[in-house]
């Protein structure tokens, strides 16, 4: 159960190869979380992980696989995560792929394939997650939505309207859920310098894993419903939401 | 009453607003509806919850039921010759006082809030500022009828089935629904309080006070001001007796006073600024020594309970109260957490600070030592380290949190507050094997 300062016993995460989930679980560790569900493609790879985050502290680590394309399993994926290890206070939907801007922005199926991972894939993964929070009365849903979704860019726009379209829907999922003890957390980072990164000139005010994954354990301690990486952002961002759009074009974003 | 799946739910929190979570809540009106509903729970579960004066999730119970007592509040008997009172288990201890008092008695252990139920008062234990004289609510019912997880209704008493009463008795509603108890009240020759009031310079004087003198007082409490740090632990020292008869009645008793607390109010209103002008105040008004004041008992008794809905000032994180006990001996572990509140400046509204004596059940918190209860804003930066602190060196010190104010210990460290952790949970898997009774504070304690 989460307590009355904010700290949670157990999380689920979608997507545990993801940096940020990782820097964000072991921030939680850290605090008093003792139960740990990491799903990914290949779990098999995050042996390493699971023992350091047992030497941390945490009780058990489970790996489970969980592909977030595959939307006919995501139910019954859920049910055997929630059947097997209990309540789980948080469910950080963390997976998703950045991809290639250059096939993306020609190529249909490269377009469409991130498009059905970063979108449909975790919206049908939230639905099927949120159905079990709301039966347990209880627990924060957090997705990590990006800066990339506020507004459509010419670089990487698959990428950001997929995360524009996760965001949209997280929004309206948290409303849905409103007095049903669930919560849904929005976590929009800036330019987060790491692996899917790697090779990316950095933007102004970019970010790191642990400073996310800091943030996202703070938002979880508080009552608010979206969280911007760093905070600053969320000015930034609302001023360039209404720049006129040739203006708009032409920034290097 | 209602046992359709479509029964009202609710947020429900404590009265520390935090950690909500969604339940379905049945309010039953007579005893047979408590024991249809409980048959009727889910999978998730069920727990009695009374005025919600609990602070932290005891009464709250995540995806499953909660059984809403206050309708219970039914007189059942009066004995008033022997001042016995047998009363269904929703009524509130305020009301029992104010019946009670039109005959020349008195509930035999009244909380900082008389708006605790009678069921409530024995499965958290309560104590009052008399418990160095009187014991724990427990040590005042003479019988209860308890709802268990099977369905039926049994007798219990301290007597005839010790193992039962006595991991009832501060088991938090876990182990069955008290429906009704039968409570030994306590003759008053008035409706006055005979008050000493008496400002002490620190900690030292206070506890030095406290202890030579109270064996004089039936009750006894003092008010500390924590966000002092020159003159640490100074503090006003509030004693008194029941007054003789004769002491004119200016008021009745009266349970509910109104000026109330709309909600909305926004959090950083209680800051270490202003609640340490307020503590000042507090402290310079109080005269430096005052004998025979004659108060009325409810202001005496329950001085927060004329402002409803205080919690609400502490804004939309809440508020937590860390009320802790170590024993006789432990001085300096009271000393060094008073010292790191006043060191951190954490806006420490008026602490309390209370003499016990042995306690009775087997999770109840009073036992022979000193007890300090602090109100803290949840909100306040650093306040999780600080607290885990704390709960380390009261637990070194062979001492425990209040589980009714508890929402937020680490589960490690409850059996090494509560020895008789162990004894308690065999009772409970005695009486509810298959965890039908279930809380918010059980799941999050591992209790």
């Amino acid at each position: 159960m989460k307590d009355a300062l904010g700290s949670v016993d157990s999380v689920l995460v979608l997507g545990g190869g993801s940096e940020i989930a990782l820097a964000t679980v072991r921030a939680l560790v850290a605090g008093r979380t003792r139960r740990v569900v990491l799903a990914a493609r290949r779990p098999g790879e995050l042996e390493g992980v699971a023992a350091e985050l047992r030497g941390a502290g945490a009780e058990t680590v489970s790996l489970v696989a969980f592909d977030a394309d595959e939307v006919e399993r995501h139910a019954a994926f859920v049910d055997e995560v929630f059947d097997a290890h209990g309540d789980l206070d948080v469910v950080l939907v963390a997976a998703g792929v950045l991809g290639e801007p250059e096939p993306a922005e020609s190529d249909p199926v490269a377009a469409a394939a991130i498009l059905h991972t970063n979108f449909t894939g975790l919206a049908a993964a939230m639905i099927a997650a949120s159905q079990r929070l709301r039966t347990q009365g209880h627990g924060t849903l957090v997705v990590l939505s990006s800066v990339a979704g506020e507004r459509g860019r010419r670089s990487n726009f698959v990428y950001g309207a997929s995360k524009a379209g996760l965001d949209a829907f997280a929004q309206g999922l948290g409303d849905a859920l409103h007095g049903s003890g669930v919560r849904v957390l929005v976590v929009r980072p800036g330019f987060v310098m790491g692996r899917m990164t790697a090779g990316l000139k950095p933007a102004p005010l970019s970010t790191t894993p642990e400073a996310v994954g800091a943030a996202i354990v703070a938002g979880l301690a508080g009552r608010a419903h979206t969280v911007w990486v760093p905070g600053p952002l969320r000015f930034v961002f609302s001023a360039l939401r209404h720049l006129p759009r040739p203006l708009f074009r032409r920034l290097d974003l | 009453m209602s046992t359709s799946p479509s029964a009202p739910s609710a947020l429900l929190t404590g009265w520390g607003l935090t950690a909500p979570t969604r339940a379905r809540v049945l309010r039953p009106s007579a005893v047979p509806d408590a024991a249809a509903l409980l048959e009727a729970a889910g999978a998730r579960g069920a727990i009695a919850r009374g005025l919600g004066r609990s602070y932290g999730d005891a009464a709250q119970n995540a995806g499953g039921d909660v059984l809403d007592m206050t309708g219970l509040n039914h007189v059942v008997a009066f004995d008033a010759e022997r001042g016995l009172l047998t009363a269904g288990a929703g009524l509130a201890l305020g009301e029992l006082a104010r019946l009670a008092l039109a005959r020349g008695w008195f509930s035999p252990v009244m909380p900082g809030t008389s708006q605790v139920t009678i069921g409530g008062a024995i499965a958290a234990d309560v104590h009052g500022k008399n418990h160095h004289a009187d014991g724990a609510f427990s040590a005042h019912v003479r019988s209860f009828e308890l709802l268990t997880a099977d369905g039926a209704q049994r007798t219990v008493t301290p007597d005839g089935d010790p193992e039962t009463f006595r991991a009832t008795a501060g088991g938090m509603g876990l182990t069955g629904v008290v429906l009704e108890a039968t409570v030994a009240l306590t003759p008053v020759p008035s409706d006055r309080m005979r008050v000493d009031v008496e400002r002490a310079r620190d900690l030292d004087d206070v506890m030095d006070r406290m202890e030579r003198e109270d064996a004089g007082y039936r009750h006894s409490v003092a008010w500390i001001d924590c966000l002092e740090r020159r003159r640490l632990g100074r503090s006003v020292l509030i004693r008194g007796n029941h007054a003789p008869p004769g002491a004119t009645v200016a008021r009745a008793y009266e349970s509910g006073r109104s000026l109330g607390v709309p909600p909305g109010v926004p959090g950083g209103l209680l800051t270490s600024l202003t609640v340490r002008a307020f503590n000042e105040l507090y402290y310079r008004r109080a005269p430096a020594q005052q004998r025979g004041r004659l108060e009325p008992l409810d202001t005496f008794f329950h001085p927060l309970d004329g402002v409803r809905d205080w919690n609400r000032l502490y804004g939309p994180r809440g508020l937590l109260q860390y009320q802790f006990l170590v024993p006789f001996g432990a001085h300096e572990t009271l000393r060094a957490i008073i010292a790191r509140l006043a060191a951190e400046r954490r806006p420490a509204f008026l602490a309390v600070l209370k003499r016990f004596g042995p306690g009775h059940g087997m999770l109840s918190f009073p036992a022979p030592g000193w007890t300090l209860a602090v109100d803290l804003p949840a909100g306040d930066p650093g306040l999780r380290a600080t607290l885990d602190a704390f709960d380390e060196q009261v637990a070194a010190a062979g001492g425990r949190v209040y589980l009714a104010k508890d929402s937020r210990l680490r589960p490690e460290l409850l059996e090494a507050m509560y020895p008789e952790l162990p004894l308690w949970r065999a009772a409970r898997n005695r009486l509810d094997p298959e965890g039908r009774l279930r809380s918010d504070l059980a799941r999050r304690l591992g209790l």
